[in-house]
């Protein structure tokens, strides 16, 4: 008998694999902070997509994060799996946390810029929900460069600590993929892709 | 006497509240769902089978099985 099944739910691509990639990034800058650079791979891809396709291909496809926590929420039973609160996915949380993600962005580039300039030493630290500082001196040592790209990685490798213990907080209150309704990134290729769209494609109600 | 109407389980997606991450099209085992130009999901009611795996997939619950004219 003939399967109705879709052979692209039977066979695993390369890019199912992806959450393994998220692992190693978030292990490397245990070991090493300079190696949380790397993590600008998962903020140029989705926007290149998004800019250039006008699709969100990386949340779809090659988002390991997202896989992640698919795994450990659904195969592994780590969440609840709860339907999200309403005001979760409303567009003004949505809009005010990507907005929130940008101020503490730019703040994280601005402490950078004064290690860059000699005006702040180098804070061998990893805040975590933007409040909680981590020791994190055994993740650095030393750099060829300027402090500062050092400065850079531990705030940027705070930004995805903070993103993941947030999308693994709500991956045990809701539903696995829960982080994907909220996540800036996913916000923001979205908007990106609403602005490329031509206007008739943006309808409010499915027919 | 009234002809007879068909119904049948379509999932139906709210596109107002959709993120576009693509789970539910991750898991459709019809290939229905589609996600347009980045922006929402849209279901294909004509291969749908109301089955409901996406509705438990989507992690902003905006997919509803109802019933739908055949």
């Amino acid at each position: 008998m003939k399967s109705t099944k879709n052979p692209k739910n039977q066979k695993k691509r390369w890019y199912d694999y992806l959450w393994m990639v998220e692992l190693t990034y978030m292990a490397l800058g245990f070991f090493n902070i300079l190696f949380a650079w790397l993590g600008m791979l998962f903020f140029c891809i989705p926007l290149i997509i998004s800019l250039v396709k006008g699709t969100k291909g990386y949340c779809n496809r090659y988002c390991g994060r997202g896989q992640l926590f698919g795994l450990l929420g659904g195969r592994f039973g780590l969440s609840r799996k709860k339907d999200i609160p309403r005001w979760m996915k409303s567009r003004g949380f949505r809009y005010g946390f990507l907005l929130f993600f940008f101020v503490m962005f730019f703040q994280m580039l601005w402490n950078t810029y004064l290690v860059f300039a000699g005006a702040r030493t180098l804070r061998q630290a990893v805040t975590l929900l933007w409040t909680f500082k981590l020791p994190w001196h055994w993740a650095y040592h030393g750099t060829l460069f300027s402090p500062g790209v050092a400065q850079f990685a531990f705030g940027f490798y705070s930004v995805m600590l903070t993103s993941t213990v947030l999308g693994l907080i709500t991956m045990v209150l809701f539903k696995p993929r829960s982080w994907c309704v909220c996540c800036p990134m996913g916000t923001m290729t979205q908007l990106i892709c609403k602005a490329k769209s031509p206007k008739g494609d943006i309808v409010t109600e499915e027919p | 006497m009234e002809p007879k109407t068909r119904t049948r389980r379509k999932a139906f997606a709210d596109t107002d509240l959709c993120v576009a991450c693509g789970c539910c099209a991750r898991v459709c085992p019809m290939n229905a769902i589609q996600i347009r130009n980045g922006i929402y999901a849209r279901v294909d009611r004509t291969r749908c089978v109301g089955c409901g795996k996406c509705a438990r997939e989507c992690p902003a619950s905006v997919i509803e099985i109802r019933e739908a004219q055949a």
